[in-house]
């Protein structure tokens, strides 16, 4: 049912945009309305969802720490893995946000015969996963083209690159195709490793089944069903501009590709694609490991309540602990 | 709300990037293409609605029937016969490329390359005067 119910609802939606999409009312509403109101609950629900986590005080330093701390002159430091400053912590984020580290640390633990622990090495994961979110970001920013008139000069360049290996006409784009088998990679590792398996949920697979339909019927649009560019741009511009106009002819396809984009704009904000956000918030990333060299105080500590040492609890309760039989240190 | 001074820039750059094209396209004149219908002719090779959404793949089927297959018969369109090639078919109707073929691919930014070698029939006339 985790997987199951996800797909279904994939499947459902896309049939419905499919079949609205033929009806010129319901194209205004998937095409104009829908994303309107999408990209406002995207927009607006991340920020939120930011805010609202830096409303969470963090007092205590947190980092994970995988290396050695700053010490002794003598003792190297492992500046990236265990930073003691801003500079080092900015360099650590820096490659956590683009080089994925931390993935990159992916363990496999497997019990042998002995029996006897073993951790292998496991890329396969930072593998796919760097291919995906980069094919991703070439994609979003391939889209611009359809968005921004005259097309800025770095969208036709990123065009270039993705098209380099001419194949075909209409070219074909890279990171379509590795998108597809990193998503496709990313189920199979869900549902065939059964320790994966058995702690993913619905809202894992879903992400995955829309990222999917949408790059599907995206590819489909391009190369199967073959679209009317021009009329589309025409309707995405007019969007961009806020002077949104619904030419004709527009095949339904469209809409199915819009109305999955709408659903994750939606989802995104309430989901655990929030990550996008949630890495630079990271505390066990974010923080320097200093709290030997630096005082840290609670934020949340009543500058009212003084210090009650152990002598004046007892001065005060003297009576009746002794009444109850526990033993003061002064008669 | 704490880290203000590093959440509230972040999240500055965040919306500014994801409104990029509502801003980037403020004060540009936006118009739609208008590629040039040719003079004295009433119908394309294919129908109208085929052959603005599948001309490239017809291209690429004619480049492969002419120079793989030496399939050079002629095709119909009006009720007349077309060499089946770039330059002495599409382009003797389609005689311009920059008021016709580059008029849509501006504006959709594609950015064939099939006239690095294929001269445009204007191209050839303006090339043959010159000599
Ligand atoms: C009605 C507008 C229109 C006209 C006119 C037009 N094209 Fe296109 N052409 C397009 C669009 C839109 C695409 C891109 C489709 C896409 O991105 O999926 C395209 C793509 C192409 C491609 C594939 C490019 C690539 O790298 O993928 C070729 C080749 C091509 N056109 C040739 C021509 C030629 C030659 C002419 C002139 C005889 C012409 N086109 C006229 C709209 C047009
Ligand atoms: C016999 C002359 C002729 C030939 C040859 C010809 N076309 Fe056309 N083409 C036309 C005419 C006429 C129209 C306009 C049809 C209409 O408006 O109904 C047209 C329309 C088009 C359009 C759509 C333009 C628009 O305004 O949306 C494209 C794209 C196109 N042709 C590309 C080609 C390509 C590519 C070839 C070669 C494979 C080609 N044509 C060969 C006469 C021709
Ligand atoms: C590297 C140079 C080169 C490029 C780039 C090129 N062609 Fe060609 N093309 C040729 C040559 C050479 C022939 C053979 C001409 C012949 O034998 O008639 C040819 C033949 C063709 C033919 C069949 C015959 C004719 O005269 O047109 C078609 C159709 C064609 N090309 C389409 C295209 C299209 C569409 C593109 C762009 C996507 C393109 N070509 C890009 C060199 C090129």
């Amino acid at each position: 049912m985790r997987i199951l119910y996800p797909f279904l609802a994939i499947l459902a939606v896309s049939l419905i945009a499919y079949l609205g999409g033929k009806v010129t009312g319901l194209q205004y509403l998937f095409g104009v309305v829908l994303p309107y109101l999408a990209f406002a609950v995207f927009i607006v629900g991340f920020v939120n969802r930011v805010l609202y986590w830096a409303k969470s005080p963090v007092p205590f330093r947190i980092p994970t720490t995988c290396g050695q701390g700053k010490s002794l002159d003598w003792i190297n430091q492992d500046r990236l893995d265990c930073p003691n400053n801003k500079l080092e912590v900015i360099g650590r984020m820096l490659l956590e946000v683009f080089a994925f580290r931390s993935l990159f640390r992916n363990t496999k633990a497997e019990v042998h015969d002995g029996p006897k622990l073993v951790y292998g090495s496991s890329k396969w994961l930072w593998l796919f996963a760097i291919l995906f979110h980069y094919s991703f970001l070439i994609v979003v920013i391939r889209h611009l083209r359809l968005f921004t008139e005259p097309v800025p000069s770095f969208v036709a360049l990123t065009e270039f690159f993705d098209g380099i290996l001419q194949i075909g006409a209409p070219t074909m784009y890279q990171t379509d195709v590795i998108l597809l088998a990193a998503v496709a990679f990313l189920f199979l590792r869900r549902i065939l490793s059964r320790h994966v398996k058995y702690i993913s949920l619905a809202a894992d697979y879903f992400p995955l089944f829309l990222i999917f339909a949408i790059a599907l019927s995206g590819v489909l649009m391009r190369f199967y069903f073959r679209v009317d560019v021009i009329a589309i741009k025409q309707l995405t511009v007019g969007i961009a501009t806020l002077s949104p106009v619904l030419p004709a002819g527009i095949h339904p396809i469209f809409f199915v590709h819009v109305l999955l984009v709408c659903i994750l704009l939606v989802y995104f904000p309430f989901s655990k694609l929030m990550h996008m956000g949630g890495v630079f918030l990271s505390p066990t990333r974010n923080m320097s490991n200093n709290s030997r060299s630096v005082r840290h105080i609670n934020p949340w500590n009543d500058p009212s309540i003084k210090p009650h040492s152990y002598a004046a609890y007892e001065d005060e309760f003297r009576d009746v602990m002794k009444e109850a039989g526990i033993p003061v240190e002064k008669e | 709300m704490y880290d203000a001074g590093k959440i509230i820039p972040g999240l500055i750059v965040f919306v500014g990037l994801m409104l990029f094209a509502i801003y980037y396209n403020v004060g540009n004149k936006i118009e739609d293409p208008k590629p040039e219908k040719p003079v004295g002719y009433t119908s394309c090779v294919l129908p109208l609605e085929e052959i603005r959404a599948e001309h490239m793949v017809l291209l690429n089927e004619w480049r492969d029937e002419v120079i793989r297959e030496g399939k050079r018969e002629k095709v119909e369109a009006g009720g007349k016969m077309y060499e089946k090639s770039l330059q002495n078919g599409c382009m003797h109707c389609h005689t311009s490329q920059e008021k016709f073929c580059d008029q849509c691919h501006k504006y959709a930014s594609v950015n064939p390359y099939c006239w690095d070698c294929h001269v445009t029939p204007e191209y050839g006339k303006a090339l043959g005067e010159a000599n």
